[in-house]
């Protein structure tokens, strides 16, 4: 099973810098991991704990945090509140026994393909050895009760 | 009633389709999304180009589509491409979503299969999320006409002029007695050779006496509050202890002033000043300050030479530091840069040998109205140097004190060894890393320096000192140096070493970063909004930079994007109101417990807390929309337009492809 584990991993990126960094490692060409799927939001620090939680529940094997470097924030320092909310949920997802090296905080400049790439290669890496964590209800043996479709949306 | 939601999948030539089994995508989504209210997915070679655009409004018009996904290249590329063609099929343009399968996939990957499914879920993630978007309009303020200059340097004043001669009012402010900054303590100009002042002081003058310009010199902001179009700034005036109202810069104060005083920011040290004094005979204003840390009268409570001399009576002891305050629409900062201190490589000898200078030492050493007159000589004020080393990349592309390349010192350089040359005759040694000079009539410069017969040397300065270890190297400065070409070890005997220092970002740009609530890059540089194609905006809506706070740069550089400034701001000015970007956070009032916790989070202040109702509010013209207060929110009472938890969610449903495998799951 472990051979052919494919681990999937949201990403949070800032519009800023690590959104820019994927775009320039993207430009640039460089090769990297398929593993990792971005969601772009303006900051890091609009980051709610929510979003991380309802990946690992919605099937993510991992999750990147990413933002400007510390003194770098496009919104004055709001990157050093998403790092304190950063060890808050790795703590609360210990509490919830999830692996603490499932997620995982990197700060990368728009300049910073290179970086990012070889990080998401090296998380990619982390979390295939960690093996599925089969949150998501849907991909379990047992489909639980509470998982619903989704509902319709009305306008 | 479902949403209707077209999907177009672009080739990008193929800089997609290479990799990325495209019309595969597309009709996957058209399938598989089908329940999700896709009902149209389409492929098309290049989807900006105008006939791509086409097919959406086409699609808008014809099927009713409220909802677009484009997938392509990132939204920093063309997302304002497919909302314009949107909005002119008559669909809110935020109701589209541009998801990238370039940048993110394409490019990345090799593999057909891999770029392929991953390209399905990045749609997919894009279709969920659009469901969540909102119809939102830009938001409208109005703009007030005047604008704040900081900082009187080239960048500053050539900015403030533009403003005015468009008509407009201007508040410049400048921490110094004069304005005219580092260009005014230069004597010449690279690579023309223009006499600095003479082209300089005619600037000045026109600042001084434009009726549109408000000059506040030996003064600085102290409070910056509002958003764009509506600033409040406070401005502290310190006291000249002159009445300007009364004087009349004749200088004979100035003359009288029996206090002698080391001129460290104009004369770099090198020459002297009154205590009572204007920075050089051409300042603008004319008025004199006086420096009541060194004057007499302040010190011992008796001399007065200039009250008594004053023939207007302008001098008043009792003046007090005062705080003014103005409204401005837009504000450009042009604070400028600092010489890096050379004392931080001791090995260069920096203060403990008497003849190596910095580059502003030497500025004043060569200029026609410094301290020698312009004479080149060593410190003993009479003997002329017979040979002369100028050392490049002092401080600069250097891991051990600033990487970056300051740009202009080169030129500088060059510039300098042409004056040692011409009035002193000396050899002159360059020690160069490697010699840069891109811009127009630079590399002429370099060639007319080799033919002059200026020595370069290709190495780093390991060691200037003046211990002799070999003969023909007594009382001289030594340059222990590797020359690179060669392959060699050499020692240059020279009687003065010029360290042509790199240039830094001010000791206090973070402070007046956090004042203006802007941020500063890892070297200490401003960060502009974008590196190439927003140079002079920043991250605050209505806040420009110009010259080299934003990054080293030369002269030409400094006034165009002063001027680059100005015609942003003259441009916001003749809009007279100005719209905004919806991304913007509310509270929703019924939901607001009060708790204040989001109110500290905001470093724009945008968060206003209501102590009658004990709720708090966002004033959507000072929200960035950063969206940690939302992120904070422990009753889930705020909303972030444009990404709003629900878009955020659906999202990442989407990217897990839950709403595939849901359907999957579900009997039919």
């Amino acid at each position: 099973m472990t051979d052919t584990f494919e681990p999937t991993i949201i990403g949070f990126t800032c519009n800023w810098c690590s959104y820019r960094a994927a775009d320039m490692a993207g430009t640039a060409r460089i090769k990297y991991a398929p593993n990792v799927r971005l969601i772009r939001l303006m900051c890091s620090g609009r980051l709610d704990p929510t979003f991380v939680l309802k990946a690992f529940a919605s099937g993510a094997d991992g999750v990147l945090v990413s933002g400007c470097h510390p003194g770098d924030c496009h919104y004055v320092e709001q990157n050093y509140k998403a790092m304190r909310r950063f060890y808050l949920i790795k703590r609360l997802l210990a509490q919830m026994g999830i692996e603490p090296g499932r997620i995982k905080l990197l700060w990368a400049s728009a300049a910073e393909g290179a970086i990012l790439a070889n990080e998401i290669n090296k998380f990619t890496e982390e979390v295939r050895a960690l093996g599925p964590l089969h949150w998501n209800p849907t991909q379990g043996i047992e489909a639980p009760a509470h998982a619903q479709p989704l509902v319709e949306v009305t306008a | 009633m479902s949403e209707k939601i077209g999907v177009y999948v672009c080739h990008c030539g193929t800089n997609i389709a290479g990799t990325v089994d495209v019309e595969d995508v597309a009709k996957w989504a058209a399938e598989q999304l089908k329940h999700r209210g896709v009902v149209i997915a389409r492929d098309y070679k290049f989807m900006c180009s105008s006939l791509g655009q086409e097919l959406i409004q086409k699609d808008i018009q014809e099927l009713g589509l409220t909802r677009v996904v484009v997938a392509a290249c990132s939204p920093h590329l063309h997302e304002r491409t497919f909302r314009t063609a949107c909005k002119n099929a008559g669909l809110n343009p935020y109701l589209c979503e541009l998801v990238s399968i370039r940048e993110q996939c394409s490019w990345i990957h090799a593999d057909k299969v891999v770029g392929t499914e991953k390209s399905k879920a990045i749609l997919s993630g894009g279709v969920e999320r659009v469901i969540w978007h909102e119809a939102l309009e830009p938001l409208r303020v109005p703009i007030h006409p005047a604008t704040l200059v900081v900082g009187g340097g080239i960048a500053g004043i050539q900015a403030a002029l533009e403003i005015a001669d468009a008509g407009f009012p201007v508040i410049m402010v400048e921490r110094e007695p004069s304005i005219g900054g580092h260009m005014a303590q230069f004597d010449k100009t690279f690579p023309t050779l223009d006499c600095s002042a003479c082209i300089l002081t005619p600037k000045m003058v026109d600042v001084g006496n434009h009726p549109n310009i408000k000059l506040l010199s030996w003064a600085e902001v102290t409070k910056v509050d509002g958003y764009v179009g509506n600033f409040q700034v406070v401005v502290k005036q310190k006291a000249r202890c002159v009445v300007t109202e009364l004087c009349t810069g004749c200088g004979i104060c100035v003359e009288k002033c029996p206090k002698k005083v080391v001129d460290d920011v104009f004369e770099a040290g090198l020459g002297k000043r009154k205590a009572i004094y204007t920075p050089f005979p051409q300042a603008v204003p004319k008025y004199p300050v006086l420096d009541r840390e060194n004057c007499t009268y302040f010190i011992k409570g008796t001399c007065k030479a200039c009250e008594k001399f004053c023939p207007t009576g302008a001098i008043d002891f009792n003046q007090k530091d005062e705080y003014l305050q103005f409204d401005v629409g837009q504000i450009i900062l042009a604070t400028g840069w600092e010489l890096f201190d050379v004392r931080r490589i001791p090995q260069y000898g920096y203060g403990r040998l008497p003849n190596v200078l910095t580059s502003l030492e030497f500025e004043r050493l060569s200029n026609a109205a410094g301290p020698t007159g312009g004479k080149i000589v060593m410190k003993d004020g009479v003997t002329a140097p017979k040979s002369v080393g100028i050392v490049h990349c002092v401080g600069s592309r250097d891991k051990n004190y600033n990487a970056y390349c300051s740009s202009i010192c080169c030129m500088q350089s060059l510039k300098f060894a042409h004056l040692v040359h011409e009035r002193t005759g000396a050899e002159v040694h360059n020690f160069y890393i490697d010699i840069r000079t891109p811009s127009k009539g630079y590399e002429e410069f370099y060639q007319r320096l080799l033919e002059e017969g200026t020595h370069f040397v290709r190495g780093k300065v390991a060691d200037i000192t003046n211990s002799v270890r070999l003969p023909g190297e007594e009382g001289k400065l030594v340059i222990q140096v590797e020359d690179t070409l060669i392959g060699k070890q050499r020692r240059i005997p020279v009687d003065m070493v010029i360290l042509s220092a790199g240039l830094e970002p001010r000791h206090d740009t973070k402070e007046v970063a956090r004042l203006f609530g802007l941020s500063c890059s890892a070297d200490g540089w401003m960060i502009e909004r974008h590196p190439k194609l927003d140079p002079v905006a920043t991250m605050t809506d209505g806040i420009m930079i110009a010259g080299c706070l934003q990054g080293p740069k030369d002269i030409p550089a400094s006034v165009a994007q002063g001027a680059a400034a100005a015609a942003r701001v003259v441009g916001k000015i003749q809009q007279k109101e100005i719209s905004i970007e919806p991304v913007r956070a509310t509270v929703n009032q019924d939901k607001c417990s009060g708790c204040r916790i989001c109110n500290n989070l905001c470093p724009f202040n945008a968060i206003l807390y209501h102590e009658d109702r004990m709720v708090s509010e966002v004033n959507p013209a000072l929200c960035q929309g950063c969206g940690t207060c939302v992120a904070a929110c422990p009753a889930g009472a705020i909303t972030g337009t444009g990404f709003s938890n629900e878009q955020v969610l659906a999202q990442i449903e989407g990217l897990l492809m839950l709403n595939v495998k849901r359907m999957e799951t579900i009997p039919a």
